[in-house]
């Protein structure tokens, strides 16, 4: 966590500076993507990057997503560092095979030889009003595959600590940003620091339950925090930040203090990381639970597009309050 | 533009030394692959096993032609690739077997060699899988002003495979030192490629406007004139080239293909080996040109055996990993 007091900006300045400031250190990385360079992405989060690094590093590229991922995975191997840009985490299903059979599994094909220090860039999050095939969070797609590491930030701070390492990874990294987070503010320092792989964040310390939020849902677990703290509840949040390599240990350890737990996880419920989260959970603190596990994730349906629709498909903070009373025996 | 390969074009500049070269190279990957089939049927190779005997005009016409350090990705049919490109058949066979000792310590098998030593970006089980890997590798080579090139194997199979069209479309855009080899051995599996390829295939490249040029892949001097030039245009920077090698699979699918005449005829295998065997027509030439005697080149085949018989009985001989191998290189 930051220290107080320090300058606030937002997700999207916080990524930007992370890729500037290693596209500055190592002359190796480099942008790749669709509308990455004058027109920014259209979220602006790229924004003034090509002005400073140039079209030869700031690389606009067809619609070609097998393509020019699979040419990234080539670039990795062979001495440069991509940073591959897939404007929408929907998108990832035509990059599967580069990202699944071919990323994911030179390294060990290979006994060790070949490496792939490449990171995906993507977003992921629903309630844009954007209909099904650009509103969906599909993190645990790589989260299941040996070889690749996916990052989850949800705050400034760490999508630029966490941006800087993966990065500086020499394995495959998959970085999804949630298209909410964007416009978020908060203190991030100036100088230079980086955030390991693999350690979660207590977001919140509480005694009575664990909220384990990833992404997007950490400002939903930290809002049903709020509510729950006025009904007598002291919840506690934690933020995996990684989903592989996955803290079990600071999840686990939550747990066996509070003795409840709920994990909320945009991605579908069934068959996804929240899944595999209460697995975790379930397994390292069975003697310490005073309840089930539970799962909240997106409903399992396609995103649909009718506002008040769509708002019925993510969990909201008044949710996660109202499984928790559930939970501590307060309904 | 799309051209057919000039064959008087073929001489220019290679002398003897490397004829035989290329002689012992292809003579080399016909011997490896009837090891490999030796291997399967005495059920001492496990999986699966393809065989690129008759195509190899096509492996060591074009990785002749090339620079040590340049990269090449190969297929499933990809043992000629990776001997072509200097892989040592101990290694190889080791890999083959599962070994320890091999290329990926036994873990990638017989069509995921793998050599950086050699510029093998690694051969992929994944029909035009390494499309995109080759291109990334020739923007490196772009980039970073090494002067490389990468080479793309790939089996007619793959032109079904959109992500080949992306990259021959960001290789040509970027001016890409990538030459794509489509090996035309006329069967994707066990299905004519006419019943699954429109149109014109040299066209498809030349839509983009990447060089495309057509050969007989059963040549290896015709494969090693035409892989030179396209090899240094690429190297000069004029971007990437689309070969096209017409040629045929003498074997089935894999080892246990054996009996094919549901999708081909004993005659038309006949007629191919019997006219348009690689290796033995180089031996012909180089017999009538007077570079070799039937005596020298029968040397070299009793030397290439020997080494062969010694690299199976270290492969055969060799320990498997240890089973704390399991889990090791997941992540670098």
């Amino acid at each position: 966590m930051p220290e107080t007091g320090i300058r606030e900006i937002t997700f999207a300045e916080a990524v930007r500076e992370a890729l500037a400031e290693e596209m500055r250190r190592d002359s190796r990385v480099f942008i790749m993507g669709e509308d990455v360079a004058e027109a920014g992405t259209p979220f602006k989060v790229l924004s003034g990057l090509v002005e400073e690094f140039g079209t030869s590093r700031v690389v606009d590229t067809p619609i070609s997503e097998a393509g020019f991922t699979g040419v990234g995975v080539g670039a990795a191997m062979t001495g440069l560092r991509p940073v591959v840009d897939i404007m929408f985490g929907d998108f990832i299903t035509l990059t599967m095979d580069q990202m699944a059979n071919q990323a994911a599994k030179v390294h060990y094909m290979s006994g060790g030889k070949w490496n792939v220090p490449m990171v995906m860039r993507t977003t992921l999050g629903a309630a844009r009003r954007s209909a099904a095939q650009h509103s969906q969070s599909l993190h645990a797609w790589f989260s299941h595959i040996p070889g690749l590491k996916v990052v989850l930030p949800s705050t400034p701070y760490d999508a630029k600590g966490l941006l800087k390492s993966a990065i500086r990874d020499d394995n495959p990294v998959i970085f999804f940003e949630d298209k909410m987070s964007f416009k978020l503010k908060g203190p991030v320092p100036e100088a230079e620091y980086t955030i390991p792989l693999g350690v979660a964040d207590v977001k919140r310390i509480g005694t009575d339950i664990t909220l384990v939020g990833t992404s997007s849902m950490v400002q939903v677990a930290l809002e049903a925090a709020v509510m729950l703290e006025q009904a007598g509840i002291s919840a506690e949040v934690v933020d995996p930040r990684t989903t592989w390599p996955l803290d079990e240990h600071t999840l686990i350890e939550s747990v066996k203090k509070t003795s409840r737990a709920i994990v909320i996880d945009e991605g579908y419920g069934r068959y996804g990381v929240a899944a595999e989260i209460a697995a975790t959970i379930a397994e390292g603190a069975f003697h310490y639970l005073d309840g089930p596990v539970k799962r909240m994730g997106a409903m399992h349906v396609p995103i649909p597009f009718s506002p008040p629709l769509e708002d019925l498909t993510v969990p909201t903070g008044k949710t996660v309050f109202d499984t928790a009373m559930t939970l501590c025996g307060r309904s | 533009m799309t051209t057919v390969s000039d064959p008087t074009r073929t001489s220019a500049g290679v002398g003897v030394e490397k004829w035989l070269r290329m002689y012992r190279q292809m003579m080399a990957i016909r011997l490896f692959e009837e090891n490999v089939n030796e291997l399967y049927t005495r059920a001492l190779m496990p999986g699966l096993a393809h065989l690129y005997i008759g195509e190899e005009a096509i492996a060591v016409g074009v990785c002749e032609a090339l620079r040590h350090d340049d990269y090449v990705t190969s297929t499933h049919r990809g043992h000629g690739h990776c001997l072509a490109k200097g892989a040592s058949p101990k290694l190889m066979f080791a890999e083959l077997l599962g070994k320890e000792a091999g290329y990926c310590r036994g873990k990638g098998g017989s069509m995921h060699i793998a050599d950086p030593a050699t510029g093998n970006l690694g051969a992929n089980a994944i029909v035009a899988g390494s499309v995109g890997i080759a291109t990334g590798a020739a923007l490196s080579a772009k980039t970073l002003k090494t002067g490389q090139v990468a080479v793309c194997f790939f089996g007619e199979g793959a032109l079904g495979q959109g992500v080949l069209y992306e990259c021959m479309n960001l290789a040509q855009l970027w001016k890409l030192p990538v030459i794509y080899v489509c090996e035309n051995n006329m069967y994707t599996e066990y299905t004519h490629f006419s019943e699954t390829t429109a149109g014109d295939i040299p066209s498809r490249a030349a839509a983009f406007g990447v060089r495309a040029e057509t050969v007989d892949g059963q040549d290896v001097r015709a494969v090693h004139a035409v892989a030179t030039d396209i090899a240094d245009r690429a190297r000069r920077g004029e971007g990437p080239a689309f070969l096209l090698c017409n040629t045929y699979r003498y074997r089935g699918h894999h080892v246990g293909d054996i009996n094919r005449e549901y999708y081909r005829s004993k005659k038309e295998e006949q007629q191919w080996l019997a006219e348009s065997d690689p290796i033995k027509n180089f031996a012909e030439w180089l017999k009538s040109q007077k570079h070799a005697d039937a005596g020298a080149l029968s040397t070299i085949d009793s030397e290439l055996r020997a080494e062969m018989d010694k690299a199976v009985k270290f492969a055969v001989a060799a320990p498997y990993p240890g089973a704390d191998e399991v889990d090791q290189d997941v992540y670098a």
